[in-house]
């Protein structure tokens, strides 16, 4: 970490104005030594120059420079952000100057990454901030900005208060069994506290499942057998939301086809749609393609052909719906030949939606059929208090079942200080989330709770 | 004259240490100002307890004295939580304060290679920062290879009563004046800690029948591994129970400008644990009482300890003090309360060796070193024995991990956080308690008492003979089944049916279902000593758990094996928080999981000082 790291710090192509930003111990030399105005070695921290960017003597471009002093910046180190005014070219130019220079172009992440090393902001906030700078979507930043606030650590903390609060007086009860005047601990005191606990953590899950509905979006499988309307049905989906992004390859082996936003939720369309169609083999080979598309899907979008019978593909394909499923009956501006009634005994039936793809309205229904089936009211008005990231959720997880396991062992022993063993356990996981050391405070809490001693 | 090992105190820290050390065929000199006060007992007239219990247990399996010599005396004897788990219960003996100092003096006087003194020690001879030997008061020389410091609370002591002060150890005994002045010289940190003790009241001056009594177990018990009980328990001798009211913490309150700790006239820090009664009262405002205990020191003479009411009142308010308690009310004072102020090391001045960092060869052990406590003091003196001699062979010294025992615990605590009050050992502390049980202790020691030579032939033999039958109880175990013809008995076991054949192995594993049990309901014929029993019982029940400590400490041990080269220059790493930094260079950690335990220090710190150690493995 005793390199000088830069990076251009907004986002490319946006605004006129760009900033670097350098951080390390020789930032302001090295930035000095492009720089002509004044000699920003000798400036205060904390001020504002402005001057050109030069190359040998070449003026490359009109800036504005912010000196930071450590330890008052963000990452703790010396800190330099170059206001460029020059547009991308020139602020690229600059950019490779500093490196040519000295400086090593920053890691993603890597400014926060230091500022947390340098014990600027905690774990949850240095995770918070890297889901900041990834948001794509305003959701998405509205839901990294409540996690900085640090509304998880606050839980986390009264959490792992409410456990210590037991366990210490588990302790007291251990090491000064002779006290009869201590409260001693009843395996109820620990029965009442486990479902409170667990309800809390379940919320936390619970919006984690939504904020990463937010985040990743949900992945949709458009499944069918061949003709049935799939590809129509994708296009005209992608057609009128205006794809952001087409033929990327998602995080599975499938393909996404397609990401669409309605509502700013992100929809990403896997295709199965391309499948062929000819041979009887491929036929075949289709069927296993939409498989796996559903395994790994959110939602399947699953078309039938109301111009024809149910065949035994169809059905093959329905019992094969893992995941919540949409049957969508394509082409109801066709006549009717499709018999559901009796295949379709299991199935809600709110979840049958009849459309075709030639009326844009007909879209429509299907959109609504998503946002009510993943209830994006409440993921949009939801206040996202509890943020998590997947090390975190792990962790909160991992505490869930651990309190189910104490749930288990609650009813067959009642040791209470082996039940403590759990409670510890669930109290350092907790505490991992928001980097907490045991011990020392064990130990305070201990001692300023209980009056005992010779 | 030269001497191999001097140790310099025979408290229960000196007295582990000689023994050790003499037994180890060291040419070994004990030097105590007062030989009638060898393993003296100034404080509560106990042995063992929670965490404590076990750590005598720890000494005995490594060869150490306190164990048999509680046995020896005890005049009452007591299984601690046996209501909970196995892994906290504990023994504690009221140990007779007669017969404890006289046992232990009869077991050093019978030991080879040892040698006792009475004097006081005024400095120590260094050369080159390497101890050469001593300097008594009397201006006398003694030379020798390793000083072992067992002072204990009487570096620079001073008695407080009230607003009196005055320079003198327990027993108004003589302090030892210049000793810590001159440690101060040789380049060692002192700091000042206070403690305190009860009044002592005439035995037929309380009106016990208004009390609660409290009666040793009905069970025999040791201490040691070795040795069967000595006592009868008819023969046990009872405790009593009261409790302080309104009245006497009026009487607090009104006086408190008058005790020493409250008027000011303390210096030093006394512990959170082990507070005085002005202190309960003042912090605790809102409890209406607080429990005292009333333990008879010895069946020889007629004081009784009042633990619980340490204080440092003048004389006229303890009376008053005293004589609000319910069943004390005409009580006689034999021994006034008294605070003490002493000085002791910086812990964090020495290796885990409990070696000196500044001088060789220099040892310390016990309050010296900041902490309380006879069993703490005796295991410090026991692993300084044992280092002293293991150096003098250029052997590596003996560093217990923290998961495999309570000294390992106190000693890794002392020399990483280092203390600012007594410290004393608590199950709390230790993060691996189901481990490290009172019940294993020879299990996870003995070994290397034998390797070092604590152990003799026939002990350990003894012991092995009991891990064999452990492994065949355990084996007998996995071996036979019920099979669901036989769930009559199952029934008769009061446990529910099975479906598939069961072995005893796993029917043990559930709730209400006991060795004793199945002994009696299967008709076993098992010829397996009750501690082979207990062994096998345990790691049967508590097989998850155990499986999960050992689990968590595998990750300490991936922590400990990352080593941190002794002339590592934190310097280097330029994004170390300043406070880390500093103790960092001061305690020098050995290892990253040691510096991950040094307070002060954050997850941040150790996160960068791993990244920067794996680089310089890398180059």
């Amino acid at each position: 970490m005793d390199d000088t790291i830069v990076s251009i710090a907004t986002a490319l192509g946006v605004g006129a104005i760009s900033i670097i930003r350098v951080s390390g111990k020789d930032s302001i030399s090295i930035v000095n030594k492009i720089f002509k105005g004044c000699n920003l070695e000798n400036v205060p921290s904390h001020t504002i120059h402005y001057g050109h960017i030069i190359n040998n003597s070449e003026i490359i471009d009109e800036v504005l420079v912010s000196i930071m002093k450590s330890p008052k910046t963000y990452t703790v180190e010396d800190v330099v952000e170059i206001n460029c005014h020059g547009g991308i070219a020139t602020t690229n130019k600059v950019l490779e100057l500093l490196i040519q220079n000295g400086c090593r172009i920053a890691e993603p992440g890597e400014f926060t990454k230091r500022a947390f090393l340098n014990g600027r902001i905690d774990l949850v906030e240095a995770e918070a901030v890297s889901d900041l700078i990834n948001s794509e979507t305003e959701l998405e930043r509205k839901v990294a900005i409540n996690g900085i606030n640090g509304n998880l650590s606050n839980l986390i903390k009264e959490l792992r208060e409410k456990i210590i609060k037991i366990i210490s007086n588990i302790e007291v009860n251990i090491d000064y069994p002779e006290y009869l005047d201590i409260y001693e601990v009843t395996i109820d005191d620990i029965k009442n506290n486990v479902p409170i606990i667990k309800e809390e953590l379940k919320k936390i899950i619970d919006d984690y499942e939504n904020t990463h509905i937010l985040y990743q979006g949900i992945n949709v499988a458009i499944v069918g057998r061949p003709n049935v309307g799939k590809s129509s049905l994708l296009n005209k989906l992608l057609d009128n939301e205006k794809a952001i992004v087409t033929n990327i390859p998602g995080t599975t082996r499938d393909i996404v086809e397609g990401t669409i936003i309605i509502d700013g939720i992100k929809i990403n369309l896997i295709d199965t749609a391309g499948i062929r169609e000819t041979e009887d083999i491929v036929e075949k080979i289709g069927v296993n393609k939409s498989i796996e598309a559903m395994n790994n899907a959110n939602l399947i979008l699953m078309v039938l052909n109301n111009n024809e019978e149910l065949t035994e593909e169809d059905k093959e394909l329905i019992k094969k719906c893992s995941k919540p499923t949409i049957f969508i009956i394509n082409k109801n501006d066709l006549e009717t030949k499709l018999n559901i009634e009796d295949f379709f005994d299991n199935i809600d039936k709110n979840n049958i939606i009849s459309i075709n793809t030639v009326d844009n309205k007909e879209i429509d229904k299907v959109k609504n059929k998503i946002k009510e089936l993943f209830h994006f009211d409440k993921i949009l008005n939801s206040d996202f208090t509890y943020i998590t990231n997947l090390r975190q959720i792990n962790e909160i997880k991992k505490s869930y079942n651990l309190l189910l396991e104490l749930e288990k062992e609650l009813d067959d022993n009642n040791e209470l200080d082996m039940l403590e063993i759990d409670l510890k356990e669930i109290w350092n996981t907790l505490g991992l989330i928001i980097g907490e050391s045991y011990e020392e405070e064990l130990l305070d809490n201990l001692f300023k709770n209980f009056c005992v001693g010779k | 004259m030269e001497y191999d090992i001097i140790v310099v105190g025979g408290g229960h820290a000196g007295c582990e240490a000689s023994l050790a050390s003499s037994r180890l065929g060291n040419k070994t000199l004990l030097i105590t100002g007062n030989i009638k006060n060898i393993a003296d007992m100034p404080c509560n007239p106990s042995v063992g307890g929670p965490a404590k219990g076990i750590l005598v247990r720890e000494i005995d399996a490594l060869g150490g004295e306190m164990g048999i010599n509680t046995d020896k005396s005890h005049i009452q004897l007591k299984m601690l939580n046996t209501k909970k788990g196995p892994a906290v219960r504990a023994l504690r003996a009221q140990a007779d304060k007669i017969t404890y100092p006289k046992e232990m003096l009869k077991t050093l006087k019978s030991t080879k290679n040892l040698e006792i003194k009475e004097a006081i020690v005024d400095d120590l001879i260094v050369k080159d920062n390497k101890i050469k030997g001593i300097v008594l008061e009397t201006g006398e020389k003694i030379s020798c290879k390793i000083v072992i410091l067992t002072t204990g609370t009487y570096l620079k002591a001073d008695v407080l009563v009230g607003s009196e002060r005055k320079p003198s150890g327990p027993h108004g005994e003589k302090p030892a004046k210049n000793l810590s002045d001159n440690l101060r010289k040789l380049g060692l940190t002192i700091q000042r800690l206070k403690t305190g003790t009860p009044p002592r009241i005439a035995k037929d001056s309380i009106d016990f029948d208004v009390l609660a009594r409290e009666d040793g177990d009905n069970v025999l018990r040791t201490f040691s591994y070795d040795i069967d009980p000595l006592y009868k328990l008819e023969d046990q001798v009872p405790c009593f129970l009261t409790y302080t009211n309104e009245k006497t913490h009026e009487i607090i309150n009104n006086n408190l400008k008058k005790s020493s700790m409250y008027g000011g006239y303390v210096t030093g820090i006394g512990p959170r644990y082990c507070p005085s009664i002005e202190d309960k009262v003042v912090k605790f405002a809102d409890k209406e009482r607080h429990q005292l205990f009333l333990e008879p020191e010895s069946i020889y003479y007629d004081d009784i300890y009042l633990q619980g009411f340490s204080t440092s009142m003048p004389y006229d308010i303890q009376e008053e003090m005293v004589h609000s308690l319910k069943g004390l009310e005409h009580a006689k004072i034999l021994k006034y309360a008294y605070a003490i102020e002493y000085d002791a090391i910086d812990p964090l001045e020495m290796k885990a060796s409990l070696e000196n960092k500044k001088i060789e060869n220099l040892f310390t052990a016990g309050q010296i070193n900041g902490t309380s406590g006879y069993e703490e003091a005796a295991a410090q003196g026991l692993i300084a024995g044992i280092n002293a001699s293991l150096k003098l062979q250029d052997k590596e010294p003996l560093i217990l991990k923290r998961n495999e025992a309570y000294i390992g615990v106190l000693i890794d605590d002392l020399v990483t956080k280092g203390t600012k009050e007594p410290y004393r050992m608590l199950t709390s502390r230790a993060e691996y308690r189901l481990l490290l049980r009172h019940d294993n202790a020879d299990i996870r020691l003995r070994e290397f008492g034998y390797k070092i030579g604590l152990i003799d032939e026939e002990r350990y033999l003894k012991f092995k003979n009991k891990l064999k039958a452990i492994e065949e109880l355990t084996n007998y175990f996995k071996n036979n089944k019920l099979t669901t013809k036989e769930n009559n008995l199952i029934e008769k076991l009061d446990t529910s049916p099975i479906l598939d054949g069961i072995t005893y192995y796993d029917l043990l594993k559930r709730p209400n279902i006991t060795i004793e049990k199945l002994e009696n309901i299967l008709n076993l014929d098992l010829n397996y000593s009750n501690d082979v029993k207990e062994q096998v019982e345990i790691s049967i029940k508590y097989e998850g758990y155990i499986k999960k400590a050992l689990k968590e400490a595998d990750k300490l041990k991936q922590l400990e094996s990352i080593k941190i080269p002794n002339d590592f220059d934190y310097n280097e790493v330029s994004n170390i928080a300043s406070e880390a930094r500093q103790k960092f260079e001061l305690i020098k950690p050995v290892t990253l999981g040691q510096a991950s335990r040094i307070s002060g220090v954050n997850p941040s710190d150790i996160a960068v000082l791993s990244v920067y150690l794996k680089r310089i493995k890398h180059e």
